[in-house]
């Protein structure tokens, strides 16, 4: 199979006791904050290599400590027992190691086999490219993998699996010896999934290195031969599959105290928020759900399984295709955020940087913004009044900060986050949506977002928070609903809610019984 | 094995009813945007027809002559434009670029009496390159927007050329007759700058087409992060691309001087605008990534050829700018329709496939 115009994968097997590409107790942190501490990790030629880990274990540091996105602080990368310093992700794919994101980088008006050679086309004499020869390359690599994409058509409307089979063909014409996969399963239906793995399992035997990240444990044990496990940025278990159950590999994972702060239970009162029905086709479908006032409830489930978006369906920034959202019995505006903001309903989105806060301006503007129509005398915003109202609400949630009128890109991440939930309260909600309240905010804060999600709702306040750390789910939630693949999959209460539960329920993988067969 | 995705699964059911037309997008995608170029033809076509119906003259060869050389200069224009539109930039000092070498070349002959007429073009092209190399710079080392860089040098380069003008003018009969009447000429009876532009665009649309550099630029445009991580030199290419725009908007200035009988401090003002409202109309993503340079020489030349037919018609001048407004508005919004509604779809689809 291997012409000269497809190269095949690792065509010398090294010794099997070497590792291709090893990582050497390699730290790195961001802003102080310890990313991966000192974790090791060897891959084999000829092996597929689990590396499993909750949100925030580190996966995706490490994923990129490979690929050259980032440079450990400490520790160092070898390949070939060498060591190395990958200057950036080009340099990285020149030595060999290919990453496949979850949400592939191709361009969408480029054809197929351009995407596959961009850069390093085939040329003719005259250095033309030669489109035949390009199409006919990028034709033999997709037999190999059993496909079939037309090379001519453009990547625009390609789906996630036609995407990542793309950037598949992009590492085999590279002769890439490491394949490195960031959840290539999450977005995929179970056919797709099956021919993904027969492709992963064609690449292994040919003496290619892969690892492969999943949350599917069922898929991990599929096709996986070694497994890395990452708990808060370091390595708790590495060793070969073969004798290790689902439960060892969960252990791994969770193992650690769960956080004791004591959880109050709250009880519901009316109904506030109920979602019939709700439909967006392609991403969620038939969600029904409700929250009463004064209740906490957590929306669980892996990054992609469509919590974020039927929030935003909820808030109206999305529009959705069928079903009904009702604010105190009363009917929603389908797709207008104004329709739900009137109603009392307020959003702290997941990136509070880009959508949450006006970074460059200040405190006082920033916590003023949702209530301008409140402050305004005359049609008039005083600036005085919106430093008075800033202040008073500032004190209320505890945000440090040195002048009200400083930008809110001086503060931390857990007092911009303070300063978004003031922005919302400040309004009196009566639904509040957080999302990822906790993200990128150091532990102590963290407690103290807590504290105010709870106190919101003693106040009578119906809170749906979305978030993707098992132990704030535990926390802050009197119910958790989790969402697998675009749809409610689970409704725990409080007592059967533990983090085992939570992630049985979120990643059960939905494979088809039996493997089909395929001529290849 | 061939069930590829773009296939329904056998195991999943009978097909849906009603997804056939979607099932290979290929067709879908492609056929849209080959529609794109080719609704312009029949815009074009159907314009033409029209007017002569109403006014046969309007297809005397002399009429259409005048048309084609008029068009010719702003087609040109248009190819670099292109360059520029496609990696997501945009070069506004065009018309500025084009009225000030329009002055320096012609003022050649009055500098230089007996000048060489090869030397004319090439002051000309030297001016061009000059201001493009400036714009480049700036937006490919500074990063700073294009659209600020280039309306700067719109009118950085309109002042040089108002004060070296300042209130003098060049006009026709101070030139040489082997200027002005370099092309006069038709070949078949098209105008030779016809031909010539033809020919450029040919050689332009090969070059996009086959050449790693010409690809690259389509790459930056259709997603920058992509290609920040392909390793693209994207700098480089957006340089060469404003070079590109700046040198043919230097040679349309000359022959802006053989066309037009006086050059004064305002000539080609505004021109930049319509040189967008074609490569617009033609089918160019104003953001960059898709288009062709044959699509933007057919979407000046179908302004150009409205403007004469309202004229031939009897409309009055005053209407020909709305009417160009109009259209591209309405090019504009078909793309954006096309856009949402593929888009649309083709979620559609997957969410029936159950991926």
């Amino acid at each position: 199979m291997s012409s000269s115009a497809t190269p095949a994968v690792a065509a010398k097997p090294p010794s099997p006791a070497e590792p291709v590409v090893s990582l050497v107790e390699a730290s790195k942190a961001f802003a102080g904050v310890h990313a991966l501490r000192e974790v090791s990790l060897e891959l084999f030629a000829g092996e597929t290599h689990a590396l499993v880990g909750e949100n925030g274990a580190g996966k995706s540091t490490l994923i990129k400590l490979l690929a050259g996105v980032h440079q450990p602080d400490g520790g160092q990368l070898q390949i070939g027992g060498e060591p190395v310093f990958l200057s950036g992700p080009g340099d990285a794919a020149h030595r060999g190691i290919a990453v496949i994101y979850q949400e592939p980088t191709l361009f969408p008006d480029l054809s197929v086999a351009e995407n596959v050679f961009i850069g390093r086309q085939p040329l003719r004499p005259g250095r033309r490219i030669d489109h035949r020869a390009m199409d006919r390359a990028v034709n033999e690599v997709f037999a190999r993998l059993g496909v079939r994409i037309d090379p001519e058509r453009i990547a625009r409307g390609l789906s996630i699996a036609e995407q990542q089979l793309v950037e598949i063909a992009k590492a085999l014409t590279r002769s890439a010896r490491v394949l490195i996969m960031d959840e290539p399963t999450a977005a995929l239906s179970p056919i797709e999934v099956q021919r993904l793995f027969r492709v992963v399992e064609a690449l292994r035997s040919e003496g290619a290195a892969v690892v492969f990240v999943s949350h599917r444990l069922a898929e991990v044990f599929e096709i996986c031969q070694r497994v890395t496990v990452l708990r808060d940025g370091q390595r708790t278990l590495s060793r070969p599959l073969e004798g290790l159950s689902e439960t060892d590999l969960i252990r791994a994972m969770v193992g650690r105290d769960v956080l004791t702060e004591a959880h109050e239970q709250h009880a519901p009162s009316r109904t506030v928020l109920e979602v019939q029905r709700l439909t967006r086709e392609g991403v969620f479908r038939d969600i029904s759900f409700e929250v009463g006032a004064g209740e906490v409830v957590a929306l669980a489930g892996l990054v992609g399984s469509g919590r974020t978006e039927v929030a935003r369906a909820i808030f109206g920034v999305d529009r959705y295709d069928a079903g009904t959202v009702r604010i105190d019995g009363q009917k929603l505006k389908r797709g207008s955020p104004t329709a739900a903001m009137s109603a009392g309903v307020g959003l702290v989105p997941e990136d509070r940087r880009q959508q949450g806060l006006v970074m460059e301006q200040s405190l006082a503007r920033n916590i003023a913004l949702a209530s301008l129509r409140k402050l305004r005398r005359a049609g008039v915003i005083r600036a005085r009044t919106e430093r008075e109202f800033a202040t008073d609400w500032a004190k209320r949630l505890q945000v440090r900060y040195s002048r009200v009128t400083a930008p809110v890109s001086t503060l931390s991440g857990g007092n911009q986050q303070k300063v978004v939930l003031a922005k919302w309260l400040a309004r009196k909600p009566s639904l509040l949506i957080v999302d990822e309240p906790t993200r990128g905010i150091d532990v102590g804060t963290k407690s103290e977002v807590h504290r105010l999600i709870s106190q919101l709702a003693r106040d009578g306040v119906a809170v749906l928070v979305i978030s993707s750390e098992l132990p704030e789910v535990l926390t802050v939630a009197d119910r958790v609903l989790v969402m697998r693949e675009g749809q409610l999959v689970a409704g725990l209460t409080r007592e059967q809610a533990t983090e085992e539960a939570i992630i049985a329920a979120g990643t059960a993988a939905a494979l088809p019984s039996a493997t089909r067969k395929t001529p290849s | 094995m061939t069930a590829a995705t773009t296939q329904t699964p056998p195991d999943r059911g009978e097909p849906i009813p009603g997804t056939d037309a979607l099932v290979n997008p290929r067709t879908l995608v492609d056929t849209v945007l080959r529609a794109r170029t080719f609704g312009i033809v029949v815009i074009l076509v159907l314009f033409v027809i029209v007017t002569w119906l109403l006014q046969s003259s309007f297809l005397s060869g002399s009429n259409i002559r005048f048309v084609l050389s008029d068009a010719t200069i702003y087609a040109l224009v248009a190819i670099g434009e292109t360059f520029v539109v496609l990696t997501r930039n945009v070069d506004l000092s065009v018309g500025s670029v084009v009225g000030l070498s329009a002055y320096v070349s012609a003022n050649q002959f009055q500098a230089h009496p007996g000048i060489a007429i090869p030397l004319v073009f090439a002051v000309g092209l030297g001016v061009g390159l000059a201001c493009g190399a400036v714009s480049g710079l700036i937006t490919a080392i500074g990063r700073v927007p294009s659209l600020v860089v280039t309306l700067a040098m719109l009118y950085v380069i309109r002042g040089v050329d108002t004060i070296i003008v300042g209130p003098g003018q060049v006009v026709a009969n101070s030139l040489p007759n082997s200027f002005i009447n370099i092309f006069q000429a038709t070949i078949l009876g098209i105008p030779d700058l016809a031909w010539v532009v033809a020919a450029i665009t040919a050689a332009a649309a090969f070059y996009l087409r086959s050449y790693r550099s010409g690809r690259d630029l389509y790459a930056i445009g259709s997603d920058p992060a992509a290609a920040r991580l392909a390793g693209i030199p994207i700098g480089r290419r957006v340089f060469g691309a404003f070079v590109l725009s700046g040198a043919i908007a230097g040679i349309a200035g000359v022959i802006w001087a053989t066309q037009y009988n006086t050059i004064d401090a305002t000539a080609a003002t505004g021109l930049e605008l319509q040189i967008i409202a074609a490569v617009v109309v033609g089918g160019v993503a104003i953001f960059g990534g898709s288009g062709s340079v044959a699509g933007a020489v057919l979407g000046a030349l179908l302004l150009q050829t409205i403007n004469v037919a309202l004229n031939v018609l009897g409309v009055p001048s005053l209407w020909t700018t709305p009417i160009a407004g109009f259209l591209l508005l309405v090019a504009i919004s078909m793309d954006r329709g096309i856009q949402l509604r593929l888009s649309a779809a083709l979620r559609k689809r997957r969410a029936h496939l159950g991926a």
